[in-house]
């Protein structure tokens, strides 16, 4: 049997996490074609068919599928279980909305948060923010699988030699029910959360939109990302993008550095895999200290700027 | 304007309360959740505000709580009558409950209630699947809007600005749609002591599983759940000079090339 990844793109590059699934489905062992559905996808088309380790690129390309809906892609997808025994997703925003219903119109339940592949159909996963591990297994003739990109690495070996065979499929748009009204996307010259080396979260305590200039110029510096806390996007300090933790973003850096952020469950559990955690606060007893490596008990507002000197 | 009054079907769930740290039975069967405080997973508390919310602007006519569970999830759907939820229906099941089984459950319930929409949390706080709003839409074959951080309601449709990867995407969706719910999309309000008592005088239905006619699916298989590896707490450091330099030191730790030390 084969593997099916569904592959997300901002219609000229993979996306970073579409990658790091392809390492991911590497570990199943078996043959990997690659589904990518956009308009005028061609050049992306070849892209991927040269990126080594995929059979088949399968591409649906269509002037409406520029924004890619859920309720158009999974009936399509769902139609081609019976060629694949695993169809991968990233757990992404696309991943997260795309991945369960496909599973639910193949019949079955999605194993979501992959964080480690044990064998064919048995599975670790974090339940409870990431305060338990379950190991579960899928008997699920046609199982579909969203993959923490925090825990696994985009394949390292050579790109193709011969690019991968190129499938155009041909299908009919369904009447669509969604319809595209708006996009805000953040820009940013920052590294992205996913992918930096260092990130450098603020939290409810730097007090102000004005205030994160702070954790901007000391980010800079250090060539990091910027996070945030959930307290600090409710506040409208920062973008809804930005967040980390249960319900945000799940980072694994090099080196995290937890700014004026308490440590609650569900922030740890957005960033508690990052190798090295750096957590400063003026509170002695804040619970982030507790999973911390490095820690210092000061007010932020003069130890931020005294480390942007440093650097 | 919408012609007949919107019906909301809203899903909640029992959870261990979000203040609290699960612990892992020892021999690792499953968490341990004797003598846990239960509370309702604060995304499905958010969708029940939300409908309330879309009833005091007129928009909607009748609120429906849903819950599967054993007798106890009672004490939920009697938080959500207390919000201001109109009716109330118990699925009654002693067994834990599979994304797919709760969208198989809520989509027969939709074959008597007719509702125009669902609104549900994004995810539960217990198992972080984040599936069931999309599983449901699929069986419904509705229209989807996930991560809802505001939700308008005009002619018949929805107008759902979505929390996404990159920033905020806003969509427009014919009714009957599916809606899950974010964490920004409202403040939940407290149950005043009043609306509490009036809430044990609101219906409450319960159901089985086979009153629904349903089979609880079985294709996932818990085998085990663990702890996870905890982290040793560090050192806490007396300056910044001195966090400085031991984080130049430190080999996992890529510092910039910095053009002050000697
Ligand atoms: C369902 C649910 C999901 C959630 N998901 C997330 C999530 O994904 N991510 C997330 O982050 N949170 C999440 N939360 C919220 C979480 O529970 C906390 O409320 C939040 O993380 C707190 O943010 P904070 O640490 O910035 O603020 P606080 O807890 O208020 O902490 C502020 C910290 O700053 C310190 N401080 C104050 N002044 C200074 C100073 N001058 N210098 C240095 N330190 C100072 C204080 O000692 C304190 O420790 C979720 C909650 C729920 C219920």
């Amino acid at each position: 049997m084969k593997t099916l990844i569904i592959a997300e793109h901002n219609q000229h590059d993979l996306k970073a996490d579409t990658l790091v699934t392809l390492g991911a489905a590497q570990q199943l062992g078996q043959p990997i074609d690659v589904f990518i559905a956009g308009h005028d996808i061609g050049q992306l088309g070849q892209d991927a068919a040269s990126v080594g380790g995929i059979d088949q690129v399968l591409t649906w390309d269509h002037e409406a599928l520029a924004m890619s809906f859920s309720e158009t892609l999974a009936p399509v997808i769902a139609n081609l279980r019976s060629q694949y025994s695993h169809i991968l997703l990233a757990s992404s925003s696309f991943g997260k909305d795309l991945a369960p219903r496909i599973a639910a119109l193949c019949g079955v339940n999605a194993v979501s948060d992959v964080i480690d592949i044990i064998s064919a159909n048995q599975y670790k996963r974090p339940i409870y923010a990431g305060n338990a591990i379950a190991t579960v297994q899928n008997n699920a003739a046609c199982q579909v699988l969203t993959i923490r990109t925090s825990a696994f690495s985009a394949p390292s070996h050579e790109p193709a030699a011969s690019p991968a065979h190129i499938q155009a499929l041909s299908i009919e748009l369904p009447d669509m029910s969604v319809r595209f009204v708006e996009q805000t996307l953040s820009e940013s010259s920052r590294p992205e959360l996913n992918s930096a080396d260092i990130i450098v979260s603020g939290g409810r305590a730097v007090g102000s939109e004005a205030n994160f200039s702070l954790i901007y110029d000391f980010a800079d510096k250090l060539g990091a990302a910027v996070g945030a806390s959930r307290a600090a996007v409710d506040a409208g300090y920062i973008g809804n993008d930005l967040q980390v933790g249960q319900t945000g973003k799940v980072v694994a850096p090099s080196v995290y550095i937890a700014i004026g952020i308490s440590g609650a469950i569900q922030h740890l559990a957005g960033m508690k895999d990052s190798k090295v955690i750096v957590a400063i606060n003026n509170d002695p007893e804040a619970p982030i200290f507790s999973v911390a490596d490095y820690g210092l008990v000061a007010d932020l507002f003069e130890a931020v700027p005294a480390m942007t000197a440093h650097l | 304007m919408t012609n007949h009054p919107l019906k909301v079907i809203v899903a909640v769930k029992r959870v261990i309360d979000y203040n609290v740290k699960v612990r892992v039975k020892a021999d690792r069967s499953d968490v341990d959740l004797s003598n846990t405080k239960m509370s309702m997973n604060p995304f499905c508390e958010i969708a029940v505000e939300e409908a309330v919310r879309l009833k005091e602007a007129g928009l909607v006519g009748e609120i429906v709580v849903v819950s599967i569970g054993p007798k106890s999830c009672q004490e939920q759907i009697r938080s959500a009558l207390a919000l201001g939820a109109d009716r109330g229906l118990q699925v009654e099941c002693d067994t834990p409950v599979s994304p797919l089984d709760v969208a198989n459950i809520l989509h027969k319930i939709q074959q008597e209630e007719n509702a125009d929409i669902f609104l549900l949390g994004k995810q539960s706080i217990d198992a972080d699947n984040n599936q069931t709003g999309q599983m449901l839409a699929a069986l419904l074959d509705f229209p989807q809007a996930t991560c809802a951080s505001r939700v308008k309601i005009e002619h018949n449709k929805a107008i759902v600005t979505r929390e996404v990867d990159g920033g905020l995407l806003t969509v427009e969706m014919s009714l009957p749609a599916v809606i899950t719910t974010d964490l920004r999309l409202n403040e939940p309000r407290f149950a005043a002591l009043p609306k509490i008592m009036q809430a044990k005088r609101k219906p409450l239905a319960v159901k089985t599983l086979a009153d629904l006619a349903i089979e609880l699916t079985t294709d996932i298989e818990l085998i085990s759940v663990d702890s996870p590896t905890q982290r040793q707490a560090g050192v806490i450091l007396s300056s910044v000079d001195e966090l400085m330099s031991t984080l130049r030191n430190d080999p996992n730790v890529q510092m910039p090339k910095h053009d002050k030390e000697a």
